[in-house]
Order: structure tokens, then sequence, then C-alpha cells
């Protein structure tokens, strides 16, 4: 436990009758932090953020925040803001009175409430829809109330139900930088749920991999992405290459009659089943000097245009019912004149490689 | 796994305790004003008249007479039959209104709503002007009017706006694309009808059906046992009456459940194109039965302008100087109106803040749970028996609220309890549709419960309390079925008063009593509709975009 940690999650579990929707998590978030817990729907994300805002209260466990217990405390009495997908900003209340919303009952000045509600909306980029009501705005316009809404009685923890969910690609883009630097400037500790793989990994420090009420795998979004360590994380985060084979010796990988070197695997005993996984991006094919590791003849079964790049679909050769999927640019296609049909050498780099059992 | 560490006991804050105490105030005050008197009859039925234990005689005797136990076949061949008419009736109507060209669609709507504005012994008057021994159309109604087919004629009129409201909102949820999917793939209309239309208003066709059983069951039979003053008898025949109702209202909450999803938010709403044939047929249909509702409606208000039927039929208003027919004279429609504004005005707040509470509070399932129970009950309870139920626990020398029994108080109370169920159920839908986040943010700004529930919900939910208000009211105006055993000569209602006056055999001043309860409904609902499009609007521009 270390001495900054401002959210402790101790063993937290939470049970709906026979269903475990969260089994024993435990969790540290530093002050300061953006932290997402990214999973699949009904992987617990949004309970585990419930239950930390006492909304739904665990069925086991502790949460310390700044130290204290809050295992027990009602939502009123823990110190949180919170957005909502739903926005739930209050339709028959200007946008003025919904910012205002948790200032009026703390017994401030109508001029100090006046100012502190023109501060945020400037803040979030709204100055001039004071007047207006919520029904007035934009998706992202009211997003945007409803994050300074949140952020009026200043709390030290902010939690955002996957706030972006609801608005259209455009503004979703828009906000997710606008929110980072927003969190950025305040310093305001925030855990933000969400399904979006790429929102994740932009906007978080640290992203918490959830699957089956479970955490699977914790990190910045480079380890995530780059060194995933359960064969789940490496499918859901990005798109990934998993090919059956037979771990030979602890660093090097069999599928049929061709050989990889790959990082070497403590946990595996040779002969066990593996996947051998690599990531469409990381597959080489210019300048492959003569002594590459894992160089492998293909021949280009398929060629799919997908805008900036083409996918490619590719059978290797001496294992011709292994189908391996790479990223190929535009300029490597027009360089190298690859077409289907066509055939090619490629490289997995073994440092790129990740080992799963099957 | 930690699967063996103690449940965690959540802390409570001021506003889960605030909550909780009035959900238990809810709960204790139904158990009051229900519960209780059920409850009271209900062990009347095991008491001889002496009110010795006598264990299941009375169902034993009430079984083997005849004449008792033919009674509850009678009401259960009234509903059935109603039931069988008013369905095709009402389906048809509300098909014309929903998925044809109709002209005047506005107007044909108001009128199919006018039996709700009248109480239930108007149809029976305006039967036995038309059809009665000296009425108009004697001749063609072959055989008498009194009796079966007249209380199967006056029940259809009574419980049609009923099933044309339910049927009119299962048909207006169809989806556009549904039928553009069967004219592409060539199927017949027939088919069509067969395989889209029915199945989509099928949930509400099962509703509407047991909802109008309901209804008539539930109303009927009032009149067999008030000369007989046999209470215990009476307990009995309540407790018979309850169990087909109670079991027609279980059916259509099932069926409602199962309702829910079939309108998903990305439906295209179906809106009707004109076809002449069709829209000439249905507009034929819908004038027809305007006529038929018109006409009863219009032949009361005939009735009571009518020196004396049917032999000088000039005018006047002489019965409607209702003092020279009943001791109380007009008194008993300045009661009803204070009856009415009391039930509409503590039922609205005692129902609106209950199904909020029950709504929001966290936890405490067992005590919601009695609520939703206490709640539903009414619904399922003939008038008849929940009167019955008040005179035994009200009047009771033991019980200390004995002081409220033949007060206006009483009568309130009673109504209130007696439509209680619609009242909740709309709040309680009302109350779902707004954001379940709404608490959760007061939570997380520490603003407290309440200032939400003043400065949010009932602003938002204004529209829905303004409607349960005017269901109590127009409710209140003409319900006899329970009230009756509760007035007191200072405390006699209109439609009570209108059941006397008949009795007595004034038809025409039992009419004009009858003309003026619905005109006074009618009235009100008008200023509701005036006060929905003026007033509102304005309160209400954040609804506007």
């Amino acid at each position: 436990m270390t001495a900054s940690s401002y959210l402790e999650v101790r063993s937290l579990s939470k049970r709906f009758g026979d269903f475990i929707a969260l089994g024993d998590i435990s969790l540290d978030i530093v002050e300061g932090e953006f932290v997402c817990f990214l999973g699949p729907s009904g992987c617990g994300k949004t309970t585990l953020l419930r239950a930390i805002a006492g909304l739904d209260p665990q069925t086991s466990g502790t949460i310390r925040q700044k130290g204290r217990d809050v295992s027990a405390l009602p939502p009123a009495q823990r110190d949180f803001g919170i957005v909502f997908q739903s926005y739930a900003l209050f339709p028959n209340l200007k946008v003025t009175d919904n910012v205002g919303y948790g200032l009026v009952s703390r017994r401030q000045s109508r001029s100090e409430i006046a100012r502190r509600v023109d501060e945020l909306l400037t803040l979030v980029g709204l100055p001039d829809a004071g007047p207006k009501y919520p029904a007035q705005l934009s998706g992202g316009q009211q997003q945007r109330v409803a994050l300074a809404r949140a952020l009026a009685t200043s709390p030290s923890l902010l939690l955002l139900d996957e706030p972006l969910s609801a608005l259209d690609a455009r503004v979703r883009l828009r906000l997710r930088h606008e929110i980072k630097a927003l969190q950025r400037r305040l310093g305001v500790t925030t855990i933000m749920v969400t399904h979006d793989q790429e929102e994740a990994l932009t906007m978080a420090d640290r992203i918490v991999v959830m699957n089956q009420g479970a955490i699977e795998q914790v990190g910045s979004p480079q380890e995530i992405y780059r060194r995933p360590t359960t064969a789940f994380v490496a499918d859901f985060v990005g798109s990934m290459n998993f090919l059956a084979g037979r771990l030979a010796a602890p660093d090097r990988v069999e599928i049929g009659t061709l050989g990889f070197a790959c990082p070497a695997q403590d946990g595996l005993a040779a002969g066990t089943s593996v996947r051998l996984c690599i990531r469409p991006e990381d597959v080489r094919v210019r300048d492959l000097p003569s002594d590459v590791a894992n160089r492998v003849a293909v021949v280009v079964a398929e060629l799919d245009f997908v805008g900036a790049f083409c996918r490619a679909t590719l059978r290797l050769g001496g294992a011709d019912d292994v189908a391996l999927v790479a990223d190929f640019s535009s300029n490597l296609i027009r360089d190298l004149g690859v077409a289907p049909g066509g055939r090619l050498d490629v490289a997995l780099p073994p440092d790129r490689l990740r080992v799963f059992a099957a | 796994m930690s699967l063996a560490a103690p449940a965690l006991r959540i802390g409570l804050s001021r506003d889960d305790l605030l909550m909780r105490a009035g959900v238990t105030v809810l709960a204790l005050l139904l158990l009051l004003i229900l519960g209780l008197p059920l409850w009271a009859l209900l062990s009347k039925g095991f008491e001889d008249s002496d009110g010795h234990f006598i264990g299941v005689a009375n169902y034993v005797a009430y079984f083997s007479t005849p004449a008792l136990f033919n009674s509850a076949l009678n009401s259960f061949e009234v509903a059935t039959v109603s039931t069988a008419i008013v369905i095709p009736l009402a389906f048809l109507y509300a098909y014309a209104l929903t998925r044809t060209v109709l002209p005047l669609k506005w107007l044909f709507q108001g009128i199919s709503l006018i039996p709700i504005f009248a109480p239930s012994l108007l149809p029976g008057l305006s039967l036995v002007y038309l059809f009665g021994t000296q009425g108009f159309f004697k001749a063609l109604i072959g055989g008498s009017i009194y009796g079966f087919k007249g209380i199967v004629i006056a029940q259809v009129f009574y419980c049609f706006p009923h099933a044309v409201l339910i049927l009119t909102t299962a048909l207006a949820t169809a989806d556009a694309r549904l039928y553009e999917a069967a004219d592409v793939l060539g199927a017949s209309k027939l088919r069509v009808f067969f395989t889209v239309t029915l199945p989509g208003a099928k949930y509400g066709l099962i509703s509407a059906a047991m909802v109008v059983f309901t209804l008539v069951i539930t109303d009927f039979g009032i009149a067999k046992v008030i000369g007989q003053q046999n209470f215990s008898m009476g307990a009995v025949i309540g407790m018979v009456l309850l169990a087909p109702a109670a079991l027609a209202f279980a059916i259509d909450r099932l069926v409602q459940r199962k309702q829910v999803a079939l309108l998903t938010a990305r439906a295209v709403p179906l809106v009707p194109k004109p076809k002449p044939g069709r829209d000439a047929f249905f507009t034929a249909f819908c004038v027809l039965v305007s006529l038929g509702i018109l006409g009863i409606l219009g032949m009361a208000v005939w009735g009571s302008l009518i020196k004396y039927w049917p032999y000088n039929l000039s005018l006047t208003w002489a019965n409607y100087d209702f003092a020279t027919f009943d001791a109380n004279g007009w008194d008993s429609y300045y009661n009803s109106l204070r009856m009415a504004a009391g039930a509409a005005i503590v039922g609205t707040a005692r129902m609106f803040v209950g199904a909020w509470l029950n709504e929001k509070t966290g936890g405490f399932g067992a005590v919601r749970g009695l609520v939703q129970l206490l709640a539903f009950l009414p619904m399922a309870v003939p008038g008849l028996v929940l009167g019955l139920g008040y005179i035994f626990f009200f009047n009771a020398l033991w019980n200390p609220l004995n002081f409220l029994y033949a007060t206006m108080a009483i009568l309130v109370i009673n109504t209130v309890a007696h439509y209680y169920t619609v009242g909740h159920l709309t709040a309680t839908t009302a109350l779902k549709q707004i954001d379940p986040e709404f608490e959760s943010v007061s939570a997380s700004l520490k603003v407290p419960v309440w200032r939400t529930f003043l400065r949010v919900t009932v602003p938002i939910c204004l529209p829905t309390i303004l409607d349960i208000a005017i269901y109590l009211f127009v409710n209140a105006m003409t319900t006899v079925s329970s009230v009756i055993f509760l007035y007191a000569p200072d405390t006699k209602l209109a439609s009570v008063a209108a059941l006397n006056i008949e009795e007595a055999g004034t038809t025409a001043a039992a009419a004009a009593l009858c003309v003026v309860i619905v005109a006074t409904s009618a009235a009100v609902k008008a200023l509701h509709l005036i006060a929905d499009r003026f007033l509102l609007g304005r309160l209400q521009a954040w609804r506007r975009r």
C-alpha cells in the first residue's frame, strides 16, 4: 500500500443472488490520476463505479478514500461528483440553476453562486448557455453542463459513467480532448467507465481492463496495448492475430512445420498448446535483413481496403491453413506491388510476439 | 474469494431515514383505509348475525341457497356478455381513431369518453325512457328492457370508454416499418391484419377485456344486497364477487408486464393514409356508436326537462328543483362537490407522494412490497365490499377512529381508497419515465432528496398530477357503490340522492340530478384541457426545444 494511494479498494464483491457481478476486486488509485475502467458490457465496470460512489453498495469489501473508510457511507456523505451517460440534467431548470444546484444548499450568497456558475460555464466552454434550458442545447453541450454541475462543489473525485457514449462520433472526439485537458488542469482524480478501447487508450493515465466481474490487467495504455498479460486483454484491446501452435522450447513456438522465436515463457511447460499473438501492424515487410528472425514466406489471400491502410489476409507457407492478418500502408502496397495471389516474405519480430496458453 | 465475509451493512443517510419513515407511514395508512376494513369484512363472513364465530356456515348457506348463488351467477353472466359486446365495439372504434383517416377525430374521441362522466344510474334511466313500458321504441327491443338486457346495455355504455382508452393506446403504438415489410413481402390485407395488427394489439385486447370484466363484476350486484340488511351474507357475497375480479385483475397485470418492450425507441410511428372505402366504413361506424352514446345522454337531458313523461311533453325546469323530491335538495350536489374536491386534493397528494416514496426509497423491500400490494388491492375489490368493510371497521365501538363514521371525512377517505390503484399506477408510471439518476446526482451534490422532489420531480410531473386529480374528482362525483353505505343524512351525495329519488318514483328528477353531475364533470374536464393548453404551456416552457 503506497502512501500516496488516494482510493483503496480491497476485496470488493457484489452479488445479485447467485450471480457474481464483482468478485474480490482490489485496486489502488493515486491522487490526480485519470483511470479508465474498460471492458465489454456486463463486465462489472459500472457496478464497480457505483459501488465506489455508494449508489449500489457492495456486498462485502472495503473502500477507503483519502485514508477514510467510506465503505458503509451513503453517497451523500462521500466526496465525489458524477456525470452519467444520460446527462441527468434537470429539464425544468435553466443551465445556471442546474450548475448551481449543489451550491444553493451550501448557504453561499447569491452573488457568490452566480460567480462560481459563470466560472464553471467558462471552464467547460459554454459562457453564454446560462439562461437556456437543457432541451435547447445539443447533446455535447448538455454533457458539458453536466460536467460543470459535477465540478461545482469542487469534489476531489470525479466519476464519469460512459459520458460520451450517447454522443455522435465527431462530438465524442472533441469532448475526449476537452475532458482530458480539463482534468489535467484541475488535477482532480477521475474514474471513467467506458466500453470504447480507443477512448480509454487516448484519455487514461491508467487502464483497468475488466471481464466477468474481475480485473484482467491494470496498466498504462502502452502497457495494456503492447504487453497484454491475458488472452482476453490481447483480444479486447486493439486487433490481434491468434495463431494456434505448440511450445517447443521456452522461447520457441512451432506452427505446423514452421518455428518462431519468442520471448521466454516461464510459466508454460514445453509441449503445451499455445496461441502465438501478434498485432497486424507489427508484421514487418520492408527492408528485412538477411538474418532477420522469424522470416516466413506468405501468399496474399485477400486485400481489404480500409481507407488509410489495407488489411491483408496472408497464408503462411508451410502451414497454409493458418491465416495471418497484417496492416499494410498504401505506400507499401504501391512500392512492393502487393496484390492478391502475390508472394511475399514477412517477419514477425520476436519482441512483438505474445504467447498464451490455448 | 471473500465470499465468506459478512454482508456489509450500509449506513443510512438522513434522507434514507426520512424516506423509510415516509414509506412506513404510507403503509400504515393504506393498512388503515384498505387492509383493516377488508379484514373486518372477511372475518364478518365467518360470524352469525349476533357476531358469534360459525366457521364457513355462511358460505355453505350461500352456495346452497339457489336465489343467492344465482345472483352471483347472474353477475358473472352479465360481466361475460358485456365484455363480449364491448371489446369488439371498442376495438373497431379504437381502430378507426388510430388507423384510419377520420374526419373530426377529436370530436369522436371526446364523445367516446362521455360515459366516464355519467353516474351508472344515467344509462339505466335513459333506457327506461327509450325502451321501458312507456318508452318510445318499446317495440324495437323485443321483450322487456328491465332485467338482463337493460343491465347489459347500461354496462356496455359504462365500460365503453375504458376499453377504447386501453385499445387506442395499444393500437397507437405501431411500428410503420412492420407494415412496410409486410407490404413488400406481398402479404394480403387480411393476412397483415392477422399477423401484424392483431398480435400487436393482443395484450391490449386481453387487458381491456379483463378491465371491463372487473368493472362490471365490481359495479354490478349493488341492488341485490342493499335492501337485504343482512351484513354477514353481504360479506359473503362481497367475498364471492372478489374472487373473479381479483383473478381478472391478476391476468391484466401479468399481461401488462409483457407489453413493455413492444415498441422500441427506434420504431417509426404509423401515420394512416387515406383510403376512401375503409375510411367511409369506419366513419359510418363511429357516427353510429357516437349517436348511441349521445342518444343515451340526450334522452336523459330531455327526460329531465319534460313535465310528465309520456303524457305531457312540454318543457320545464321544475325537475331541477330538487328540494321538492328530496329533503336535501341541492345540498347533496354541494356535498358531492366538496367531497370530490376533497378527494382530488387529499388523494392526489397522498398518491403522488406515496408513489414517489415507494419508487425512490432504497432497500426496505418488505414494506415497499406491502405498499405495492395494498395499492393494487382496490382495483380488484368491488365498491360494495369496500363499503361494507368500512361499516364494520369504522363503526365498531372498539375503534378509536369511529368518530369518523358518518362524516364527510370518511366519504373522502373511502373514495381515495376506492380509486387508489389507478392514481398510484399513473404516478408510478410517470415517475419511472424520469431519469433514475436525478436522485444519484442530488446525493452526490449533497442536496436533500425532498428538495429535488419539490424543485424537479413535481414540476416535471405536473401534467400527471393534474390527470390524477381530475380522475379522482370525476369518479368522486359519480361513485355510488361504496359510499352508499357510509353517508349520513347531512352528507348525502348527489349520486346517491339520484338513486333515492329514482327509487321514490320520480325518474325525471333523478335524470336531472344525473345531468347536473355529468355537466359538472365535463366542465371540470374542459377546464383541465384549457389549463393544460394555455396555463401549463407557459409554466412549462422548458419542454419546448
